[in-house]
């Protein structure tokens, strides 16, 4: 990988700073009342760099979505900043804002619910050129640069006019790739882009992602819970928890040295597919469950299932901090063996 | 000889459909012995879910049939018996676990007296005693507080838990075999490995034959001692774990070995199977993966289908040309 990935020597595609997304809990009927926050999103910031991948790992609940959502505007964040080229989106009034979002495109992770099954397949790739006709490239029709990005994807030009349950999963996922594509955008968010597909599909389409970054020289938000297909896409991880992120940097460093015992814990458990390596491996345990996100832990959030926690843990909420130049971890306590998966 | 706990011997399954018929199983093979976990390795499609659900007998009789082959527990044919007698195995000899844990519980029902139902039902015992039954096993399971959880409903517990009170039914008649249908697919890794763990605990004490259906080979090679690899309803190779995964012997076997990614490697592009598994309508003649297989030839493409061959000590592979692709190594 590129060694100016962290240094800033290049501008990021996009930047998130203290991001935070709470959602209210509301109850009764006619007098509403606030009775509680769900901490989605608690203060993420990260950077992406143009033609990198970065991935967003960590278990259901950790907001890692969340995060997705916020990035193309599906959601409105409570506070913090998203600049996509150095715009920052908040300042944008209306019409800038949709010119800018063109820029980012999300891939979503059920194939069978993201599709209408009413449009056509056509329609559904070509319904960007709709609201963004500029986007049509000089010389052709929408209905031309439809057949070009199925094309593209793989995806034969002739099914132009089939609805999408004429299509296997893995197909429908990229009918879904290509609609991202129409807009010919520098940042895709791809929310757990492969998970409802089956293995041999699986890899069909991450080899199509992989294909489309190289050759179309995008930028991917990853997010995935999927530890083993984030190892093959990801230059540069974010793990999650509970809304915040707790360890952040150059992805082989945090594969062969997790520093944060969650991220340690989180590898350990991925079962490796090779029964002799999986024997000799050793989990971690994590007790109990994930805390509820309205009512987070004080002090680390990670303190109530950690292994190595200690009184310091519940009281002062640990910082992110650089440990090695490509590498920070928000934690009292790193470790500092060398553990390997 | 003593027969095997559960012997599946050229099963055939198949529905009638709208559209033709679908012969979702065709020629599955296995024994399973007591104590001994065998994987069912496949993708969608592939035949694995209905095999459980042949086993098990719940099967809908009115679109589905057992056109040959047998089922046999300890010796007893299953395939043909009356529904009342199957209904006794169940629970008590031959128990399933589901994917989702949250369709198969009852939501208006607390969860301790759904554990205690099958205390009840199938070992008669009294209300009193099933409770206490079900807060004991419950606890067993890693449910902390079982005792004030009792009158918890299934929306109050997380994923891992809830799949935990399945285990914790199913276990409850320490069933001779036990079913898992890709028991920790809808859960985190973390929890995945606890209830995977969970399970392995509770065999090694109960001695039950375990059964678990994935598609997930990483599960597989953490608990599996023998797998059964399957693709358009048909057994594709079947042999002991470490074996297979060292030395597959069919080509499926091996495509589907490269394109998994794994987590202690970072490979890039993965070498996939290309093309889609074959519609169940329509079959294509011959091997029913050599539209996909890269090793294919004319003898590949025509009937007969190539039967499962010995390769090496109860290794079998069903390729025509298995001692080759054996012989080749991975």
């Amino acid at each position: 990988m590129a060694s100016d990935d962290m240094s800033g020597a290049q501008a990021p595609v996009v930047s998130v700073r203290d991001l935070v997304k709470h959602y209210p809990i509301e109850r009764g009927i006619i007098f509403r009342k606030r009775v509680g926050t769900v901490h989605a999103v608690d203060g993420v910031t990260f950077d992406l760099m143009p033609g990198q991948t970065l991935a967003i790992v960590g278990e259901s609940g950790c907001g890692k979505s969340t995060v997705g959502r916020l990035l193309v505007g599906l959601e409105q964040p409570t506070s913090g900043s998203v600049t996509v080229a150095g715009t920052d989106l908040s300042t944008l009034n209306a019409r800038e804002l949709l010119a800018t979002r063109r820029d980012l495109q999300i891939i979503l992770q059920d194939p069978y619910t993201s599709l209408d099954p009413r449009m056509t397949v056509g329609a559904i790739i070509g319904e960007p050129f709709e609201i963004h006709p500029e986007a049509i490239p000089a010389g052709k029709d929408a209905k031309g640069a439809v057949r070009d990005l199925m094309a593209r994807v793989g995806l034969n030009p002739e099914f132009i006019n089939r609805y999408p349950h004429q299509f296997s999963g893995g197909q429908r996922q990229r009918i879904g790739i290509a609609r991202a594509l129409a807009l010919n955008p520098h940042v895709i968010i791809a929310d757990e882009p492969v998970s409802a597909l089956d293995v041999s599909i699986q890899a069909q389409v991450m080899n199509l992602l992989m294909d489309l970054r190289d050759e179309l020289g995008l930028s991917y938000v990853f997010i995935s819970h999927d530890l083993a297909v984030v190892r093959q896409i990801a230059d540069t991880i974010a793990v999650m928890y509970l809304g915040q992120i707790v360890e952040y940097g150059d992805a082989e460093q945090i594969y062969e040295h997790p520093q944060h015992p969650y991220t340690a814990a989180l590898l350990s458990a991925v079962p490796v597919a090779d029964p002799v390596v999986q024997r000799s491996r050793t989990r971690i345990p994590l007790s109990g469950d994930l805390p509820s996100p309205a009512d987070p832990p004080s002090g680390c959030r990670f303190r109530t299932r950690c292994f190595q926690a200690q009184a310091k843990c519940a009281e002062v909420m640990p910082e992110l901090v650089a440990s090695g130049d490509k590498h920070v971890v928000a934690c009292h306590f790193p470790l500092e063996a060398v553990t390997s998966v | 000889m003593t027969p095997p706990l559960l012997r599946v011997d050229d099963l055939h399954v198949q529905f009638s459909t709208r559209d033709g018929i679908v012969r979702a199983v065709n020629g599955m093979t296995f024994d399973l012995n007591e104590g001994e976990t065998i994987a069912i390795l496949g993708e969608s499609g592939s035949g694995k879910s209905v095999t459980a659900q042949a086993i098990m007998g719940i099967l809908d009789p009115e679109v589905a049939s057992i056109p040959s082959g047998s089922i046999t527990f300890r010796g007893e044919e299953l395939v043909g018996l009356p529904e009342r007698k199957h209904r006794k195995l169940r629970g008590t000899d031959i128990a399933m676990i589901f994917q989702d844990a949250l369709s198969a519980l009852n939501p208006v029902i607390c969860v301790g007296d759904q554990v205690a139902e099958m205390f009840r039902v199938h070992a008669g015992a009294s209300r009193k005693s099933a409770k206490q039954q079900a807060i004991e096993v419950m606890g067993h399971v890693g449910i902390p507080a079982a005792a004030q959880r009792y009158g918890d409903y299934p929306h109050q517990f997380s994923g891992g838990m809830r799949q935990r009170i399945m285990i914790a039914m199913m276990i409850a008649l320490k069933p001779a075999v036990l079913i898992a249908d890709e028991p920790t697919t809808a859960l985190d890794v973390t929890v995945q490995a606890q209830i995977m763990e969970l399970l392995k605990e509770l065999q090694r004490e109960t001695g039950t034959g375990l059964i678990l259906i994935t598609h997930d080979l990483g599960v597989v090679a953490s608990v599996a001692e023998r797998i059964v690899v399957m693709y358009s309803g048909r057994v594709m190779e079947q042999g002991d774990v470490d074996a297979m995964y060292a030395r597959p012997a069919n080509p499926y076997t091996i495509g589907l070995l490269d394109s998994i990614p794994r987590l202690d490697a970072r490979i890039g592009r993965l070498p996939a199977i290309p093309g889609l598994p074959p519609n169940l309508l329509n079959t294509p003649s011959g091997c029913p993966f050599h539209v996909r297989c890269t090793r294919a030839e004319d003898t590949c493409r025509v009937d007969p289908v190539p039967p499962l061959v010995e390769v090496g000590p109860a290794h079998k592979s069903a390729c025509w040309f298995a001692e080759e692709v054996y012989a080749h190594g991975k």
